[in-house]
């Protein structure tokens, strides 16, 4: 009997109709994660393009409960439902906190840390597009040096940011059990990913790659593409922290050049030759640093 | 459904998926695929963000549920084949 | 069981009583004693909840919320800076109703610092959509707990409660206290069972984004709930009294108002001081009432105004929101529109300064003297260090 041509599982746990742009990689995250988790799973999720997205009052497009909430608050909402489902014995439901980059890095790193620190049974997922782009494209904690957004406009420099908040360090230092990387362009990982995260005890932190092609300036056509070669180039890699230890999950030998990846995005366009130069500096940096955990 | 307030739930809880969204509405272009380059390997399935490359059954041919797809184009760059291609739609 | 208890442990023990599901804590003053309580019941295994150390009280509002979506009878604390920062979470937690139940030890709200009673912080919460009740006394603190529940959990109500103790007053100082039975409080208070409930074999959304076409019509509701909750609450009293044998009043307490030629509306600690006082007037032959106000949200507006056969309405003021006059006396005065009672603003107890005697004495003489002469003015700072030496 012939593999199947489905390297995903076939169910569907969402439904068409929902409101995202054309192009945007975040119901493709979402339709990733619930593939992976099956019904029983509830989602929780704060003020975002994920608060628009599953449709407005009476409509809904996704599988599963989901409860929205205020914009700091996802990981301590997850800890009550997870709370109340512990006294009720309902042990077997994975609660997932859903949030963005904007929302998990700035405005709700205190609950987060607080969730992971009380060894909260749960998923949080980072949907990571880079920028508040919900509100129209500002620059966030996760937002990295260089990107145009509409408060970080090209011209004097206003804002002297460090870069992209290492938010898997600060995850594992604050106590998960569990952590990976995941990108849209590779499915079967991302599936896999969430799996083992389920399957682990404690507080797992998912880091999703999830490229905007309305706040990066790009043709939407292009979303896997970029996602793709963001890990290609090791601006994203794709890796885990397991069992207290770091490894690549898809280690990339001969990383392309981050111009490949800087070029499709309207973004980037203003960068001079010289700041791609620093860009790809700090890529090789940042990649070595990483691979040198791994020891 | 809902005619007055007498009618809402007690707390704003959902009733209905959002099928009936006409988002096929939204797109310049349509995904148009060619059958005899299509190898079936459900790429284009698997990236679909809006649910709508339907593929019915283990061998069938993928197609498109005309009344959601957004026209995004990403199953169309992503075909290995170049089987899927972007037409204007006429209006 | 009498016990010698401060309303912060009366508060807690209640919440046993109760039965909560899900308690979420965070330490402030003056409610920390309810969090530590809680904590020692848990840990014990006297109390079965879920105890949640929460980092800020948004976060603990928040995971309370979560929890009672899945059907968790749930409870926190907390005061002043804390209540202010939940703000947000207020609303949240109304506009979705959800009938979480919340002693508050009120205390006033910096800056400057200042850690000691007063109403600001809960009559800065007037508008978020939560019943409010006011406690004269550690018994009625733990009553009023297990009333809350009653209420909010009915279902033509699902709002959230404030159970207001006057802090460090009520919080911090021992009294008697009838606690009841077990057996008693799961006669009066039934299993939580909201509808609609997270079910997993029928996904909904609960929150989500609802447009203009439709927002009104979910305010409305509350509104209307929350005018239907007047009916609860006395209902609820009355099966209270049954079960324990007490009573209070219904929405506000009428004490020796009837004949009354002047009356002072009062809510919390001080309506305790001001009946006594009230008394001791009456022994003098001068016609003097309480109106004890016991429910602030929803505002008793028709038990107001049936005061305006009453000359003359004092308004005690534990805060002050720089309107025109402070908050209970504008709600007050605008429950008695159109009556022609004469009217004023007794503002007094801000910051832990102490409610006296003397205080309460120099009230009623204000009233019975502006009933004879007329208003002089609209709002008076009872106890200020004008210079004057009226006090």
């Amino acid at each position: 009997m012939p593999a199947s041509r489905f390297t995903i599982p076939r169910d569907e746990l969402m439904y068409p109709g929902h409101s995202a742009c054309p192009g945007c990689t975040e119901p493709l995250a979402l339709r990733y994660l619930l593939k992976a988790l099956g019904p029983r799973t509830i989602i929780n999720v704060p003020a975002g393009c994920c608060a628009v997205i599953p449709g407005v009052w009476p409509r809904y497009a996704l599988g599963v409960p989901m409860i929205d909430h205020a914009f700091e608050c996802t990981a301590a909402t997850s800890s009550g439902i997870r709370a109340a489902l512990d006294k009720k014995r309902m042990s077997d439901v994975t609660v997932v906190g859903w949030a963005g980059d904007g929302g998990t890095v700035d405005i709700g790193l205190q609950s987060l840390s607080g969730a992971v620190d009380r060894g909260t049974d749960f998923i949080y997922v980072m949907y990571d597009n880079e920028a508040y782009m919900n509100t129209g494209v500002q620059c966030s904690g996760a937002t990295p040096c260089g990107a145009w957004t509409t408060t970080t406009p090209v011209g004097k420099d206003i804002v002297q940011r460090r870069g992209k908040k290492r938010i898997m360090d600060m995850m594992v230092a604050n106590g998960i059990t569990y952590g990976a990387t995941v990108n849209i362009a590779y499915p079967e990982d991302f599936v896999t990913r969430v799996r083992i995260a389920k399957a682990t005890p404690g507080p797992k932190f998912i880091h999703a790659f999830t490229p905007c092609p309305s706040g990066w300036r790009m043709d939407p056509s292009k979303s896997v593409e970029v996602a793709q070669t963001a890990t290609r180039t090791g601006m994203f890699p794709l890796y885990e922290y397991r069992g207290g230890r770091y490894q690549f999950t898809k280690e990339i030998k001969n990383r392309k050049p981050v111009e490949e990846y800087l070029r499709l995005q309207g973004r980037f366009r203003h960068l001079s030759p010289a700041q791609v130069a620093e860009v790809q500096l700090m890529v090789d940096r940042e990649y070595e640093e990483l691979r040198s955990k791994m020891r | 459904m809902y005619q007055t307030y007498r009618d809402l739930p007690p707390t704003p809880v959902t009733s209905q998926t959002t099928e009936d969204m006409p988002t096929g509405t939204w797109r310049t272009f349509r995904p148009v695929i060619d059958e005899t380059k299509c190898t079936k390997c459900y790429t284009c399935w698997k990236f679909c963000p809006d649910l709508s490359m339907v593929v019915e059954d283990e061998d069938a041919y993928p197609h498109v549920d005309l009344d959601h797809c957004k026209g995004c184009g990403i199953c169309a760059n992503e075909c290995a084949k170049g089987a899927i291609s972007m037409v204007r739609e006429e209006q | 069981m009498i016990e010698v208890l401060t309303a912060n442990y009366a508060a807690a023990i209640a919440a046993k009583l109760a039965r909560v599901d899900v308690a979420a804590v965070y330490p402030i003053t003056p409610q920390t004693s309810i969090s530590e309580k809680l904590a020692e019941m848990v840990a014990s295994g006297e109390m079965d909840a879920k105890f949640l150390l929460m980092e800020s009280e948004h976060s603990a509002m928040s995971a309370l919320i979560g929890a009672s979506y899945v059907g968790a009878r749930t409870f926190t604390a907390t005061s002043s800076h804390g209540l202010a920062l939940m703000h947000e979470v207020l609303m949240w937690a109304s506009g979705v109703r959800r009938p979480i139940v919340m002693p508050v030890a009120a205390r006033t709200i910096g800056g400057p610092w200042n850690i000691w009673g007063e109403h600001m912080d809960v009559i800065t919460e007037r508008d978020v959509g939560w019943m409010q009740f006011f406690c004269e006394n550690n018994q009625e603190v733990l009553d009023t707990v297990l009333m809350a529940y009653r209420v909010a959990e009915d279902p033509s109500v699902m709002l959230p409660a404030m159970v207001v103790e006057d802090g460090f007053i009520l919080s911090h100082t021992v009294d008697k206290v009838d606690v009841p039975t077990q057996e008693q409080v799961d006669r009066y208070l039934p299993r939580f069972e909201p509808e609609p409930v997270v079910d997993l074999d029928a996904p909904r959304r609960f929150g989500g984004l609802v447009m203009p076409d439709w927002w009104t019509e979910f305010r409305y509701r509350i509104a209307q709930d929350m005018e239907g909750a007047k009916n609860r609450i006395v209902e609820a009293e009355r099966e209270f009294e049954r079960v324990f044998g007490r009573s209070y009043g219904g929405l506000v307490e009428r004490y020796r108002c009837d004949d009354a030629d002047a009356v002072l509306v009062a809510a919390g600690s001080a309506a305790g001081t001001a009946k006594e006082v009230a008394d001791r007037m009456r022994d003098d032959g001068k016609k003097v009432g309480v109106a004890k106000l016991r429910v602030f949200r929803p505002f008793p507006s028709e038990e107001i105004a049936s005061l305006s056969t009453v000359p003359m309405i004092g308004v005690f003021d534990r805060s002050y929101t720089f309107g025109d006059g402070g908050a209970m006396f504008n709600e007050v005065r605008s429950a008695l529109h159109g009556s022609d009672n004469l009217i004023k603003d007794y503002v007094l107890g801000l910051g832990g300064r102490d409610v006296t005697v003397r205080n309460m004495e120099w009230i009623f003489e204000d009233m019975l003297r502006v009933a004879r002469e007329g208003v002089d003015r609209k709002v008076e700072w009872v106890g200020l260090r004008d210079g004057t030496g009226r006090w």
